[in-house]
Parts: C-alpha cells; structure tokens; sequence
C-alpha cells in the first residue's frame, strides 16, 4: 500500500514543487498562501536549494524571471493583493518566455477584502491581468490530491511551453488537509527544458528550446517587442513574433485541457465547475439523481487556455448547464460562449466568503429547469397562436 | 449513543483562536486516517492570531468525501459562549452537543443531544487550559467513538510537541475520566 499522509493543500503544493525540482524560490508571505513559503523557507536549503524572501511580489515575480535565465526551475506563490503586484511581470515572463510557476491562493477580494476567506474571484485576472495578448496556461485544483499533481504538471508545463504557468487554488483547498496516497519519485511525469544542440548561434527566441545565461551563448533578453534573436523588432515582424507566442499556447487548447467527469454519459442536466466549487457541485450531483433529475459533473482542470471543446460537448447533449463559482459570475463567460446557444445556461455566484452548498446549486438548477419548462411551455402556446 | 457509527460522520469543534481547535481537528483527521478511513479537515478563522471565533470541521468516511465541509454536524463541540451562540441551536435532533459549562452560562439554548460539561475545569486540573483540546478529543470520543482509541493516542503523541505529551497523555486521560461521569450519570 502507498504512505498515506494527512496534508494542506499548501503543503502538497510545497512538497510538489520540490518534487517536480523547483530549487529557487522568491516570495513575500500573504494569506492564504504563507505556509507554502514556510515549508519551502526550510525545505529548500537543507536540500540547498535557493530560498528568499523578497522585500514585495514586484520582487518576488522578478526573481524567479531573472533565476529562471539562471536556469532554476523557479516558483512563487501569493494571494490577491500579490498577484495584482505581479501582473507586470507576469507580463514580461510571457514575452520572454520564462519558464516559471506562480501559485495564486485566492481570497475574498478586491484590495485586502478578507484574508482568511476563500473566493474564485481571481480568475479573469489570472487569464488577463497582464496587458496586451500573451500567452499564459492557467490551471486549478479541488482537492489536496489535485493541488500535488497540478504543482508538479505546472512545472511540466511552464517547461515545456516556455511559458508562465499560473496555479489557482483558493483559501479552503490551501488550508485545507486531506488523507492522500503520497506521490513516490517516478510515479509522476517531470518534464525539463529543452537545451538546444549547441551554444554557438543559440537564437533564444526561435523556439522551444532554453539555454541559460552563462552557458556558452551571449543574448539578448528585453520586453521590448522582438525577433529570435532578442532584439527589438517592429511592425509586421512584431505581430508574428506576438501571433507565434499566442499560439503556441491557443493551438494546443486540445492537448492543454485537463478535466474529471461525474455521471455525465446520460445527463440532461450539466453541472460545470472549477477548483474548490466543484465538490459542492458533485454533491449537488447526486442531490439531484435522488430527485429524479439526470444531473452530471463536467470538473474543469485547466482554465486556460479555456476548453471550449469539453464544454460544446456537454452543450450539445444536455438541456441546462449551472456554472457555479465563487464569484459574481466570470467563467460562466466563456461557458456561455463555448455553449453558443445549444443550452440554457444558469450562472450560480456567492461572495459572502462562504462555500456554495451542494443544495444551493440543486436548488437553482432545479429552478432553471422549471423556468426552462415554463418558456417552453409559452413559445409552444405562442406557436398555437400562430398556427 | 452508541451502536453503529455513521458514515460520513461530520464533527464540528468550536470556540476561539488560541483553544487549540484547529490543531484538535488535525489530530482527529490524523486518527482517522491511521484508522484506514478517508478523511477532510477544514478550518473558518478570522483575521486574528488569537480570540476571535474560530472553528474545525472533521469529515470521516470509508467512501470519498465530496463536500469538505459540515452541513449537519453529527458531533457539536462549543468552548466559547460566543461558539454556544453561534452553533448550538444549528444541529439536527441526533446531534451530540458538548457545552463547556467552565465557559458557557446554563442560560445559552441549544438543541439535540446536549451535555454540557466543566471541559476547561477538567484541563486545568490535568494541567492547565492550554490542553482543553485534548480533553474534549477524548471525551467526545468517549462518548461518540469516531476513531479507535490506539489511532487516537497515537495521533495525539505524533501531532504534540514531545515536551508536551505527558501532560496531553494526562489530558487524554481526564477526559475519558468526565466521559465515564457522564455515562454514570444518564
């Protein structure tokens, strides 16, 4: 039998990055998010790896930038007010291709809002916080479990791609502990950069493949719009320099999107959820079976590049979609767009700093299914008149 | 109230920061996953290091748990009046509610199955307030066995600082103590 530990969401996601071979670490403590930096403060110098603590997140997220061109595998994590901080670097991260992970822990925001309360408020600013188009992957996780895998799968990804991987959890899955079978080295994938075959003529931005400074090659590395070779371009060669960073993120949508299906092979009505909103939702789930109605649960794993495909697939066989969140209603955005009008769908928010409770989600879908059934009921009568 | 346990079986440890209720959720957690059964503690704090009101939430079953937090509480555990006030009258009819009657005032309502208890008097006798935790774990698992008594005490030896444990072994031991007073008595 695998060890079985009792966890943090927190400390799964520390132990994760040491596991994926994170050996530099730069942050500035922030409820909910703190104890990831706790355990990595002691963690990774006595495995002597770099740990700081910086004197804000601006110096956080420009650390691991400028570690990551060191070539460390490069971490941090924050909460609203940090992340709001970082969303200039996380910026420059995207074009310049910097391999590197920010955990997000979501709290009850804008501003200080409530430190010690969960929210899913972050995620339209995780997706789009930094100006202009730029390629980011953004994931999520509902359980300790997840947070583990999806720690060590951000790494993967951020090296893979060469981009800035943005993890958002929130305040109940950070402190939250959970019994999990703890993952052993080898029995999940960690991916490295690529290296190109030789220093000499090493074209930093002509690819996939990363060479850090001090190896062998001189570069150039700027925010300015630029070419492959690091220099400042302008005009048509800057909008496929832009298109080229986009798209290597947006072309893989297919192979980016992570989801867990529940009871959705014969359901007429589909729950879609994201991080900690999901369990409610799977409880919801089996409120509604026992009521008769064939509900599902589509778990969304991998908010960006946002999986339209899963959600039009669900759309097409299901009458109602309820897109819970602990928001005033964000991703339902693109669950409406990706739904394009095959399904109702009813948006469910709460922002008192609370979990949605699994009734409250049946209530509603319940709600929008008799509310459907009255529409239908008066586009038929309406027709009648017609006819 | 004993007989079959119930699955999930949901318990709810209220009071104020500095009771030491997170860390009496963590070693209930912990006992029940040494037990072979699956396990989620959640915690509601405010922005605090100490008083305020605080809360641990413990769900134990065999299956995997969906929602992490308590929406019936099988098990009411209320330290502070402020706790008493908040909770005691939100259970169901089976609900087993701990009142510490060192804190709360007989005056405060609440519904269920209530017992109230000199909880912090029986800690301080053991050795002090600081390990009213414990002696509300071992009561409460005295009286509603939720976790097996060996999973218990070694969950307890593993989550105490070591200078500690003698005087949680004594908690522990205080608590069973008040438990058997109970059972006495009804």
């Amino acid at each position: 039998m695998k060890s079985q530990r009792l966890v943090q969401g927190n400390e799964a996601c520390a132990h994760a990055a040491m596991y994926a071979g994170c050996n530099f670490y730069a942050g500035y403590p922030i409820t909910p998010s703190s104890e990831v930096m706790e355990i990595l403060s002691y963690e990774l110098p006595a495995r002597g790896r770099v740990f700081i603590q910086m004197e804000d997140e601006i110096a956080s997220i420009s650390a691991i930038i400028g570690a990551a061109w060191g070539g460390a595998k490069t971490l941090t994590a924050t909460s609203g007010p940090g992340f709001s901080l970082m969303q200039e670097g996380i910026g420059y991260a995207a074009i310049t291709e910097t391999p590197c992970v920010i955990v997000n822990c979501q709290r009850w925001g804008p501003s200080t809002g409530q430190p010690t309360k969960g929210a899913q408020g972050d995620v339209m600013q995780a997706i789009w916080g930094t100006h202009g188009d730029h390629p980011v992957i953004v994931l999520t996780a509902s359980n300790v479990r997840d947070t583990f895998e999806m720690t060590v799968r951000a790494f993967n990804l951020a090296e893979k791609h060469r981009v800035p991987v943005i993890l958002l959890i929130d305040e109940v899955v950070a402190h939250m502990r959970e019994n999990i079978d703890w993952p052993e080295p080898g029995d999940l994938e960690v991916i490295e950069r690529a290296r190109p075959a030789e220093a000499k003529g090493f074209r930093p931005f002509a690819g996939d493949a990363f060479l850090p400074f001090g190896a062998g090659a001189r570069f150039h590395v700027t925010g300015l719009a630029h070419g492959p070779e690091g220099f400042a371009v302008s005009d048509e060669a800057a909008a496929k320099e832009l298109r080229r960073m986009v798209g290597k993120i947006m072309d893989r949508k297919v192979e980016l999107a992570m989801a867990d299906r529940y009871l959705l092979e014969d359901a007429e009505v589909g729950i879609v959820a994201y991080g900690i909103t999901a369990r409610p939702a799977q409880a919801a789930v089996d409120l509604l079976r026992a009521e008769g109605v064939r509900a599902g649960l589509l778990n969304l794993k991998t908010l960006w590049p946002f999986p339209d495909h899963l959600v039009a697939e669900v759309s097409e066989r299901v009458g109602l979609i309820v897109s819970p969140e602990l928001n005033m209603g964000q991703l339902v955005r693109e669950i409406e767009r990706a739904a394009a009008g095959r399904c109702a769908v009813r948006a469910v928010g709460r922002v008192d700093g609370h979990l949605l409770t699994p009734a409250q989600i049946a209530t509603e879908a319940m709600d929008a299914l008799r509310a459907g059934a009255d529409r239908g009921m008066a586009e038929r009568s309406a027709e009648g008149v017609r006819a | 109230m004993s007989g079959a346990m119930k699955d999930p079986v949901q318990i709810r440890f209220s009071g104020s920061g500095g009771q030491g209720l997170i860390t009496a959720g963590v070693i209930l957690a912990e006992a029940a996953m040494l037990d072979g059964r699956n396990v989620v503690q959640t915690q509601t704090y405010g922005p605090e290091a100490r008083l305020g009101s605080s809360r641990a939430e413990v769900i134990i079953s065999k299956g995997t748990i969906a929602y992490p937090e308590v929406t019936v509480p099988d098990v009411l555990l209320c330290l502070s009046q402020e706790a008493a006030r908040k909770y005691a009258m939100k259970v169901g009819p089976e609900t087993v509610v701990m009142l510490d009657s060192t804190n709360i005032g007989e005056d405060i309502p609440a519904s269920g199955r209530v017992l109230r208890l000199a909880i912090t008097d029986a800690a301080v006798k053991a050795g002090g307030r600081v390990v009213a935790n414990t002696v509300s774990l071992a009561l409460m698992n005295a009286i509603v066995p939720v976790v097996s008594r060996g999973a218990l005490s070694r969950a307890i030896e593993e989550r105490v600082p070591a200078k500690f444990r003698e005087l949680n072994r004594r908690a522990q031991e205080a608590g069973e103590a008040l438990a058997r007073e109970v059972a006495a008595a009804v």
